[in-house]
């Protein structure tokens, strides 16, 4: 089977800074990946690589069998939630649209009927029917990310690469915008990279993590990566998981404390809680 | 009505010769069609991609452009265009962020303002001229203008429509349209120069100080009553054809120019949007969209 993503020896560095060198990656279709570590550690850099915005300076990068190239339709991406304007000339049902077609030049006079219906079940598939006709600057965060997900699925991707597509989500949010990845890749099998600061809201889906520190990473499955003995070795400094009810406590880091978790870190000192679901 | 008041309203408005008139103005009346339709379309892309200030600034440096031109003796519609284009390169160029492009605007703003004042100043031709440029006027427009009126249009509509979809997204959505393989960075400047175009024509007939009336108020306005990519430039359109063409028909009845019949009718349909989505809202969206999320 072809792997849905592959990086093979990819090393990333600009100017004299390495953000990450000699990194093996697979991902198969349907896997689900997380991508960890502090800001500037290369995550985002790393989904750039992948949407063909920024070449490796060394190795290979793949997606779908195919050297990655920018406007692959096999990408899908969701940015990070950053909201619209309300002069925006655009409703729910328009922004997926232009996942569908945003990029072709001259009038949309071709496939018109072909393309409604397409974006009817996008809509669909994600809960947004109700609100389609709603202009895109009057949707809070969470239908908005609703709508990224049909757009990201309106070319039928082969990965997913999300930049931290929760951010600014209230838990509730967060629930259903896994649960709609979740529920994709177990159905089309789509490969999911999803880039976070958070694990805790995908721990239950996550089947490997990439965590990403100071040019070095490790990864594995959640129960490898996620220890003690790995986190203390990747920060250079002593770092304590803690596993209560399913979810991962991260304590120490100094490094860390702003990147798992802003908000609750800030009151809390030395101890950081990774989740607060 | 007291009467001082019908006496001196009297002198505003005067429509006996109306019929008569008419014919002479067919140019103007081509002219402004042409203005509201490439207008109407390209403000909204002006809102869009959040360029007011700009078109504001691109339009005082074109008056300074005109102005120039008419002191030196060349062609006012070369200078304007000179000018215009001038300014769109540098803002797109140095300003692609809008914190720049704002204080780049607001930087050379009042510079080529006291330029064009200051050309006209030394300039001892006809005094319509001088005013013209900023106020606009109705009719001087000779075949000569009116060709490179309906050349300009025509290339500005065209262009647009062939790039109309990538622009809106590169406009919209940015991050998206990158990694969709739009050329984002192209589109920006293409859209810059497009706008200047529109810009230095428009002057010609709306004058500099009121190119915003035509550029930035019609799309403003639709916005407030629909967000349908469809109707945002169809009424749009409508909105600056009516204010357009509304005022060359209103102001040829009367002594005074013609902008400010135009900004006035283009202000009225867009307090009229306005009230329209005020009223509108109670009644607006549904509380079915949150009840709907929970399940």
């Amino acid at each position: 089977m072809t792997a849905a993503v592959r990086l093979t020896a990819a090393t990333l560095s600009y100017d004299d800074r390495t953000l990450w060198s000699g990194l093996d990656l697979d991902v198969e279709p349907g896997q689900f990946v997380a991508v960890l570590g502090p800001n500037g550690s290369g995550k985002t850099s790393l989904l750039r690589v992948l949407l063909g915005l920024t070449p490796l300076s060394s190795g290979r990068a793949e997606v779908d069998g195919r050297t990655v190239r920018r406007g692959n339709h096999r990408v899908g991406y969701i940015p990070q939630q950053k909201g619209f304007d309300t002069d925006v000339p655009l409703r729910g049902r328009d922004l997926v649209q232009l996942g569908l077609d945003g990029h072709r030049w001259g009038p949309p006079l071709r496939h018109r009927r072909r393309d409604r219906s397409t974006v009817d079940r996008l809509l669909g598939d994600v809960g947004a029917s109700s609100f389609a006709s709603v202009p895109l600057g009057q949707l809070s965060g969470g239908e908005q990310q609703r709508l990224r997900i049909a757009q990201a699925l309106a070319t039928d991707p082969a990965v997913l690469l999300c930049d931290e597509p929760l951010l600014s989500l209230d838990l509730h949010h967060q629930r259903v915008i896994v649960d709609l990845l979740d529920r994709r890749r177990r159905e089309h099998e789509t490969a999911v990279v999803f880039v976070t600061h958070e694990i805790n809201p995908i721990l239950a889906v996550t089947d490997s993590v990439l965590y990403i520190i100071d040019g070095k990473f490790r990864l594995g499955s959640p129960s490898e990566v996620m220890t003690s003995e790995v986190l203390s070795e990747l920060y250079r400094a002593p770092v304590e998981v803690i596993r209560r009810h399913n979810r991962l406590i991260v304590v120490g880091a100094d490094d860390d404390q702003h990147a798992h978790h802003p908000d609750a870190s800030a009151g809390h000192g030395h101890i950081n809680p990774a989740g607060t679901r | 009505m007291m009467q001082s008041a019908d006496v001196s309203w009297h002198d505003i408005f005067n429509f006996a010769d109306y019929s008569e008139l008419l014919p002479l103005v067919r140019n103007s009346i081509i002219a402004g069609a042409l203005l509201g339709l490439v207008g109407g379309v390209v403000s909204v892309l002006v809102i869009t991609r959040d360029l007011p200030f700009a078109v504001h600034g691109i339009s005082e440096i074109s008056f300074a452009g005109a102005s120039g031109a008419l002191l030196f003796g060349g062609s006012v519609v070369a200078g304007s265009f000179v000018g215009s284009v001038s300014a769109a390169l540098v803002l797109g160029v140095l300003g692609s962020r809008a914190r720049d492009r704002n204080s780049i605007t607001g930087v050379v703003v009042p510079f080529s303002l006291g330029l064009g004042i200051l050309f006209l100043a030394l300039y001892h031709g006809r005094a319509a001229n001088k005013f013209g440029l900023l106020t606009g006027q109705i009719v001087a427009i000779d075949n000569g203008s009116l060709r490179s009126l309906v050349a300009t249009s025509v290339t500005v509509l065209a262009v647009l429509a062939a790039v109309w979809r990538p622009l809106m997204f590169a406009s919209v959505d940015p991050d998206l349209a990158v990694a969709r393989g739009v050329p984002v960075r192209l589109l920006g400047p293409l859209f810059m120069l497009l706008l200047a175009c529109t810009v230095a024509v428009s002057i010609q007939v709306v004058g500099a100080l009121l190119v915003l009336a035509l550029l930035c108020t019609p799309a403003a306005a639709a916005l407030k009553v629909t967000a349908s990519p469809l109707w945002v430039p169809v009424l749009s359109v409508v909105f600056a054809l009516c204010a357009m063409v509304g005022g060359i028909l209103v102001a040829l009845g009367t002594s005074i120019p013609i902008s400010p019949y135009v900004t006035t009718i283009s202000f009225l349909i867009y307090l009229a949007c306005r009230g329209y989505a005020a009223l509108r809202k109670p009644a607006g969206r549904g509380e079915s969209s949150e009840v709907a999320l929970a399940g």
